[in-house]
């Protein structure tokens, strides 16, 4: 029997990685939000490996924070371990990584939503989107709940209509024998969306008391900790290693001779899988020459024996498992205490979205996540913080934040679901970003925290801190550049030692900086400065200094790309009526209807040529409708 | 803001006079680059709408050809952008050469359409012209397109395709460290980056070398026309330089015996020789002479023998046949207008080579031969032969293009620049060469990372 339960400014169906982002944004910006959750013990669930961050992914967390919000301050409370990634490499592509206290960090961040303000957290399923007059109006609850809204955001992750394979057995099952959602997939089929199958996968987990660590490598974390949010400083906490060991010939062999066993290979799973994503069997099989491969075993927290082995993803029987898991040096004796299973689910095609995240059909309704196609923790909360800022300007009726591919990584992702579609679950890379070299971890803060603040997400606090940061950065660049040290021996000496070539005049200390031998180090002491200078300011005047040209070169393109994107097409502009466009194009334009002459040059099959016939097409209608008006 | 966009306004390869237009913020100082007025001095100052008469020098100060130069001032131009129109001498000798120039030079040539269509995105043209702009970009586009499907056939195209895979896989190599840190993946060493680098900036050179030397470019596809007297060598070459108009008339200096002609056959420089001129004694009534064939043809890229459909095959017909049978040649059978006497049969047992029937009374099969010339060029039969590149202006500034960012990416090693900056060259270096067919790279490096490397959880 259904009843009338409340009235809420947004409800948010699942409280993952990117639920949570949605609710507490929209709570912040002062929405009464509710979320709906199947289980409250399942907040911001890990469900695959225990780690957050990583290359990209790292970038991602940052964007999210620097935005206010919740992702890196919650992986700070609660990570084991941290590294800096690709430091050997230059400061765009650095990325930070943590493996998590994977209970703490739920525990956390489900405490953090129970104490935010307009935010009400409870458990149930949704089983229908209300609209009316093609506008969201409300969720119905299985149980018979309904809450009258103005905004849905649906962040259901993996769990619509999902099944759990393991070799022969199968079953209808959320991750972790969670319960699935199998209503809502109807539901949003009858709201007109085209769903996809999705396939993943993860690895066992295995008794750290039955490994034998001294067969393997171990992976200790940085000695300093850089922290994942702009709010903090440099943490100190004890640190848990990983370990590194490899699979050899018998692990192959074992697999070999059981693939007709494995549901991949035997047509069972019909979802689509990521390649960047394969299962050992497909690592096996499609790598044939290789002889072995990686394994890392990651602790999943503190207060368990319970070991990741990523590098071991499957779907293989169990006894497939245990048998080839046994092959790896260190492992001879492995219990298994959850097997790996491949998980399929549906999820929409991501080309029936706005850049805002919301449904190009029905108003109101937001997607954040997996739900989307994606992959990924981070990529779900980057598209949980954007589906709830804007599902707030929804209702505001204001502008919907949009990130562009210059901005952020956010931008990039948003824009290759929204634009592009995916046909695999999609994960980010920093291939991915044209200009990665403007997109950088250590500038997250300068590209967006002042967006943040400006809708109303950003606090005070950390806009201050960002203005701060940015005073001390242009005082300190203005400083190297008017300091000028003349050649002395000792001076030359100090030089020569680097490997640098002496002075023979003076030389501003910015262009010494620029020398890639020289690290800021050198220039605190060569310069003789005394005062103290925060280490996230020396890197961005080591950037500033020695990656300029290649930075003015990328700013050059994006000036270029940022043309484009200001060209807005109108809405619901019909193609049909342009004539010049090859009909292919026309078909796709008309299908994803995109909001500015970039995006439109981004869809597949459309040729520059086209775009030239749309601007023109664009530019006389706009003549047209002056000289009606005149 | 927009870049410099250059082009041919006139009409490829007819008149006498041909003009370059280049319009954007840069054209008049990429043209001042390459002008000296009548005193061989560089202009420093150009007034708005005004004639000036000077030269196009080469980067070795070599005279390129003698011009007339206007500048244009934006606003008051056909864009709204600064014009810059270079009045040249028609043909394709000097254009190319000019072209080549102002490309080298900075400026971008113009995409089907685009002068018109800034013209009318600046609001310099009026509604009613819009549709037809539209049309128009469309419709050359396609042509463009065509034009350029045959040629991705061609030897150029394998050669930058070959570049630019090159350069795909050595993005991949370098990306694929970069996203997957952890994975136990052999790294490509710097100087093996180094090395592919400088391979990939020197097929560049050589292939902008070679379009810049070609012989075909500077002289033309050599074509001898042979047969017997009055079988019709004189009214084919006639015709073919009627309908084409001849591009250089009466070479002095030449063999006198040969009468050389240039004709531009759809965008292709021909260089005609025939033996019309030979003096026809008494005693050569009837012959044309085995010796004289082989010397005349020795290096020809194209033979046109010419056959009189009206008579039966001579002995020497078959001799020269059998001496041409590893020659690129086509047999014409004139006089189609006549009773067929002539014994196909007879000439296709002796040869491969393609036989088209011909009249220069009526004109049956001048579309056909001209077809089967540039044909012969676009299929790249001729580089097999002789290993002479066609150029293709797109193709010229691609490479010219993917040349400056090899030399930045390089620059950038030698200054110890991380090699995830390098990649911006790279994947520079990558678009350039990629713009004729338009793909996007980050989808390909993708592509390519999950198909060569082994990774993920």
């Amino acid at each position: 029997m259904e009843f009338q339960a409340g009235k809420y400014d947004i409800i948010v169906t699942g409280a993952g990685h990117a639920g949570c982002e949605a609710a507490l944004a929209a709570a912040r910006m002062g929405m009464n939000t509710l979320v709906v959750a199947l289980n409250l013990d399942a907040v911001a669930l890990m469900a695959c490996n225990p780690a957050i961050g990583g290359t990209s992914k790292g970038h991602l967390v940052r964007e999210v924070d620097a935005l206010g919000g919740e992702m890196g301050i919650n992986i700070d409370k609660s990570f084991i371990q941290i590294r800096m990634l690709n430091t050997g490499k230059g400061p765009a592509v650095h990325s930070l990584r943590a493996q998590a206290d994977k209970k703490k960090y739920q525990a956390e961040m489900k405490f953090t939503l129970e104490n935010q303000k307009n935010l009400t957290l409870c458990q149930g399923e949704v089983e229908e989107i209300r609209t009316s007059g093609g506008r969201v109006c409300g969720v119905k609850l299985a149980t018979g709940e309904v809450y009258s809204c103005r905004s849905v955001i649906v962040a259901s992750g993996v769990y619509l209509k999902s099944r759990i394979i393991i070799g022969e057995y199968s079953v209808d099952s959320g991750p972790n024998g969670l319960f699935p959602a199998n209503r809502l997939s109807e539901n949003l089929k009858d709201l007109g969306f085209r769903l996809q199958r999705f396939k993943t996968g993860t690895p066992a987990r295995v008794n750290k008391k039955s490994l034998d660590f001294s067969k393997m490598i171990i992976q200790p974390g940085d000695p300093r900790v850089y922290p994942f949010s702009f709010l903090n400083k440099p943490i100190e906490r004890e640190q848990v290693p990983c370990w590194l060991t490899y699979t050899n010939e018998r692990t192959h062999q074992i697999i070999r001779e059981n693939l007709h066993r494995s549901p991949m290979y035997s047509g069972v799973i019909e979802g689509i899988g990521a390649r960047y994503c394969p299962s050992i069997e497909d690592k096996v099989v499609r790598f044939h020459e290789k002889m072995s491969h990686q394994i890392f075993i990651e602790p999943e927290g503190l207060h368990t024996n319970e070991m990741y082995v990523q590098g071991m993803s499957s779907s293989l029987p169990v006894d497939v498992q245990i048998a080839a898991y046994r092959t790896i040096p260190g492992m001879e004796q492995v219990e298994i205490m959850r097997p790996a299973y491949a998980i399929e689910y549906d999820c929409i095609d991501s080309t029936q979205l706005k850049l805002s995240l919301e449904s190009r059909n029905i108003e109101g309704l937001f997607l954040a996540g997996q739900i989307n196609g994606s992959s990924g923790y981070e990529e779900a909360a980057a598209q949980g913080i954007i589906a709830g800022i804007n599902a707030v300007q929804y209702i505001r009726q204001e502008e919907p934040l949009i990130l562009d591919r210059s901005d952020a990584y956010i931008g990039v992702l948003i824009d290759d679901l929204v634009t592009k579609g995916t046909p695999e679950p999609y994960r980010m890379m920093t291939s991915r970003a044209e200009y990665r070299l403007l997109l950088r971890q250590d500038n997250a803060d300068m590209r967006l925290t002042e967006k943040g603040y400006r809708i109303g997400l950003v606090e005070e606090e950390r806009y201050q801190k960002l203005c701060t940061k940015q005073e001390t950065i242009q005082r300190e660049l203005e400083k190297l550049r008017n300091a000028v040290i003349p050649p002395s021996e000792w001076v030359n000496e100090y030089l020569e030692d680097k490997g640098s070539s002496p002075l023979k005049s003076g030389i501003q200390l910015y262009d010494l900086l620029k020398r890639p031998e020289i690290s800021f180090s050198d220039i605190i002491k060569l310069g003789e400065t005394t005062e103290q200078i925060q280490p996230e300011i020396q890197v961005q005047l080591e950037i500033h200094a020695k990656y300029d040209g290649y930075i003015q070169k990328q700013l050059k393109q994006v000036e270029q790309f940022k043309k484009m994107e200001k060209l807005k097409i109108p809405r619901d502009l019909d193609y049909s009526n342009i004539t010049g466009l090859k009909t292919e194009s026309m078909q796709k334009l008309q299908k994803m209807q995109p909001e500015n002459i970039g995006q439109a040059s981004r869809i597949s099959g459309v040729s520059p040529a086209d775009i030239s016939v749309l601007m023109v097409y664009l530019e006389k209608r706009r003549r047209e409708k002056r000289s009606n008006e005149a | 803001m927009e870049d410099t966009i250059t082009a041919l306004a006139t009409p490829p390869g007819e008149g006498g006079i041909a003009v370059i237009r280049l319009s954007g913020p840069e054209s008049l100082q990429i043209a001042g680059r390459i002008f000296v007025n009548g005193k061989k001095e560089r202009m420093v100052q150009f007034r708005d709408r005004y004639f000036n008469y000077g030269y196009i020098l080469d980067h070795n100060k070599n005279l390129v050809d003698e011009v007339l130069l206007v500048y244009m001032k934006a606003p008051r131009t056909y864009t709204k952008e600064e014009v810059v129109e270079i009045h040249c001498h028609g043909g394709m000798i000097p254009v190319r050469k000019i072209l080549d120039l102002l490309l080298k030079e900075g400026a971008r040539l113009a995409q089907p359409g685009e002068f018109t269509k800034r013209a009318f995105l600046n609001g310099r043209i009026d509604l009613a012209q819009a549709e037809g702009v539209m049309d128009l970009i469309s419709s050359k586009t396609e042509h463009a397109a065509r034009a350029s499907l045959q040629q991705m056939e061609g030897f150029l195209s394998k050669e930058i395709k070959a570049i630019r895979d090159d350069m795909l896989d050595v993005l991949a190599r370098i990306e694929v460290t970069i996203d997957y840190p952890e994975e136990d993946i052999e790294s490509l060493v710097e100087h093996e980056i180094r090395k592919r680098l400088c391979a990939a900036r020197d097929k560049c050179k050589n292939l902008l070398e070679s379009a810049h030397q070609g012989r075909l470019i500077r002289e033309g596809i050599k074509t001898v026309i042979i047969g017997k007297p009055n079988v019709g060598k004189s009214s084919l070459l006639n015709a073919l330089v009627r309908e084409n108009r001849a591009i250089v008339t009466d070479i002095p200096g030449t063999t006198r015996d040969v009468i050389e002609e240039y004709v531009n056959i759809k965008g292709i420089l021909v260089r005609i020789l025939d033996t019309a001129g030979i003096r026809e004694t008494r005693d050569l009534v009837e012959k044309i002479g085995v010796e004289k064939s082989r010397e005349m043809t020795q290096d020809a890229d194209l033979i046109l023998f010419i056959l009189d459909a009206s008579q039966p095959l001579g002995k020497e017909d078959m001799e020269i046949l059998q001496l041409l049978k590893d020659k690129q040649v086509l047999i014409l059978l004139n006089k189609s207008d006549q009773p067929h006497v002539i014994d196909e049969e007879d000439i296709r047992s002796l040869t491969d080579s393609t036989i088209l029937k011909t009249s220069m009374v009526d004109g049956t099969g001048l579309d056909q031969v001209e077809n089967f010339i540039y044909n012969m060029v676009y299929s790249g039969r001729v580089e097999q032969k002789n290993p002479v590149m066609i150029t293709n202006n797109r193709h010229k500034e691609a490479l010219i293009r993917a040349e400056r960012h090899l030399g930045e990416a390089l620059e950038a090693m030698d200054a110890s620049m991380p090699l995830d900056m390098v990649t911006i060259d790279i994947r520079n270096v990558w678009e350039a060469l990629g713009e004729i067919t338009g793909e996007s790279l980050t989808e390909n490096l993708i592509d390519r990372i999950f198909m060569e490397f082994c990774l993920g959880k």
